[in-house]
């Protein structure tokens, strides 16, 4: 059957989603013909938007809205300068922040060295990072990367790139989740939560 | 043809692993059993996954799997070796890191199982895990890897008139797979100078155990000469780059 021109458009454009096959992408795209007009108008509106009103904050490069200068992190003049926390990604940002507790600053490296996928350093915002910590505010760098492979091996190596700046580097801990098991527990968190064991008294 | 069994038990180590889906992992495995493996890590993602801890890459497992539709599904796991020493240091992780994309790119799925080469990962993780000469583990795998790949380079004879190759300085062609005697060399395309030393220790690696290979301490120009023409070879056969020597020249301070 031969679809008009703006319906095979639309579908095409969604089955280009992560997650969405050709069935799924007309079936949204039916959805939307016959929805309330603006269901639709809504939603291109907000796609248009995306990428013309945001921006990455030339500081720390998470997301901020388009025309600013600074992310509001950075500029907040209750965020510690002397602290940065090092994350992969900007969602990692929104679950630190969703915790209340840190009170510095941030800085989003955009990805994970892998030596396999090939990588590198200059794949990811550890240039500016290292500019950032030259300028000599930060005493502490929190690299918080995600405890896998790659995320320690981007620990490492900012470790290797950091450690001549003379500030105070820190992993975040590794240990047992909240309703764990110890006996699915793999050696090396094992280890590392024994190693990192708490006073109780 | 006996149906295969809808659960089956494997013997693996983890050579990659890519997300999939809202919180699960594509696990590339090498298994003694079956070989090269692909197989589905359900919730790994998850903080509180049980299974993560035990999948990430070059840990060693005994694992439980499923039969998907098309994916196997891993249904339990545990540790065998960790390999912990391979996760706090950048050299020995980049090192695994190669190791385990030279047999990913040498392998495919459904070849069968090849205990041999198994063995020859395990222990190789476990030296670069361990204290050995980093290059000559390296160097010791790639001659071995290549051998049981079916690649083993021609050192003995001429790779071109097949005449008994003479103890002095000869040519080597990655295209041809081995030395190039010097009256074949003359108007060759893309020959590479093997200084005689180097071929020697080749030679040793080819028919030597690890134990005795070991015992070669080249000096650093013939190492350099080795690693050159091994990668040179490698490069070839594989008809790409690799990724992994690329990302240690990007990590290299002062590069």
């Amino acid at each position: 059957m031969l679809l008009p021109e703006p319906i095979q458009n639309l579908i095409t454009a969604l089955e280009r989603l992560p997650g969405i096959g050709p069935k799924s992408a007309s079936r949204l795209a039916f959805y939307l013909l016959r929805a309330p007009e603006e269901i639709s108008t809504q939603l291109a509106e907000a796609l248009t938007a995306l990428k013309s009103q945001t921006a990455l904050c030339p500081e720390c490069f998470n997301i901020m809205l388009a025309g600013r200068e600074r992310c509001e992190i950075c500029e907040s003049a209750a965020r510690e300068e002397a602290i940065i926390c090092v994350v992969e990604e900007p969602l990692d940002v929104i679950a630190l922040e969703r915790v209340g507790v840190y009170k510095g600053k941030y800085h989003v490296l955009h990805g994970v060295l892998s030596p396999i996928e090939g990588i590198g350093p200059d794949d990811l915002k550890i240039r500016p990072l290292l500019a950032r910590v030259a300028q000599g505010a930060a005493k502490e760098i929190i690299l918080a990367t995600n405890p896998s492979m790659e995320g320690d091996a981007t620990a490492l190596y900012l470790r290797q790139q950091l450690l001549p700046f003379g500030v105070h580097l820190t992993r975040l801990a590794r240990g047992l989740p909240v309703g764990g098991d110890l006996e699915y527990a793999d050696q090396n968190t094992l280890l590392r939560a024994l190693s990192g064991r708490q006073e109780m008294n | 043809m006996p149906e295969k069994p809808r659960f089956f038990r494997a013997t693996a180590v983890v050579l990659r692993h890519s997300d999939w889906g809202e919180a699960d992992r594509l696990l590339t495995l090498y298994t003694r059993e079956q070989g090269k493996l692909r197989a589905l890590g359900k919730g790994l993602r998850k903080m509180r996954s049980r299974k993560a801890g035990h999948l990430e890459p070059f840990t060693h497992v005994t694992m439980q799997l499923a039969r998907g539709r098309d994916l196997a599904i891993i249904t339990q796991v545990e540790t065998l070796n960790a390999y912990l020493p391979l996760r706090d240091d950048l050299r020995r992780t980049v090192q695994a890191a190669y190791v385990v994309e030279l047999l990913d790119r040498f392998t495919y799925e459904e070849e069968g199982g090849n205990p041999a080469v198994f063995n020859l990962l395990t222990e190789t993780l476990t030296r670069i895990a361990g204290d050995d000469d980093p290059w000559l583990v390296l160097r010791y795998y790639e001659t071995r890897l290549l051998e049981w790949m079916g690649f083993r380079p021609q050192l003995v004879r001429c790779a071109n008139c097949s005449r008994e190759i003479l103890p002095e300085d000869q040519f080597f062609s990655p295209t041809r797979g081995g030395v190039i005697c010097l009256r074949c060399g003359i108007g060759l395309p893309g020959l590479w100078k093997i200084n005689v030393d180097a071929l020697k220790y080749l030679r040793h690696f080819q028919r030597s155990s690890y134990a005795e290979a070991a015992r070669a301490n080249p000096p650093v120009e013939i190492r350099k000469e080795i690693e050159a023409l091994l990668q040179a070879h490698i490069t070839y056969l594989l008809e790409r780059e690799l990724n992994t020597p690329g990302f240690i020249r990007k990590i290299q301070p002062g590069s």
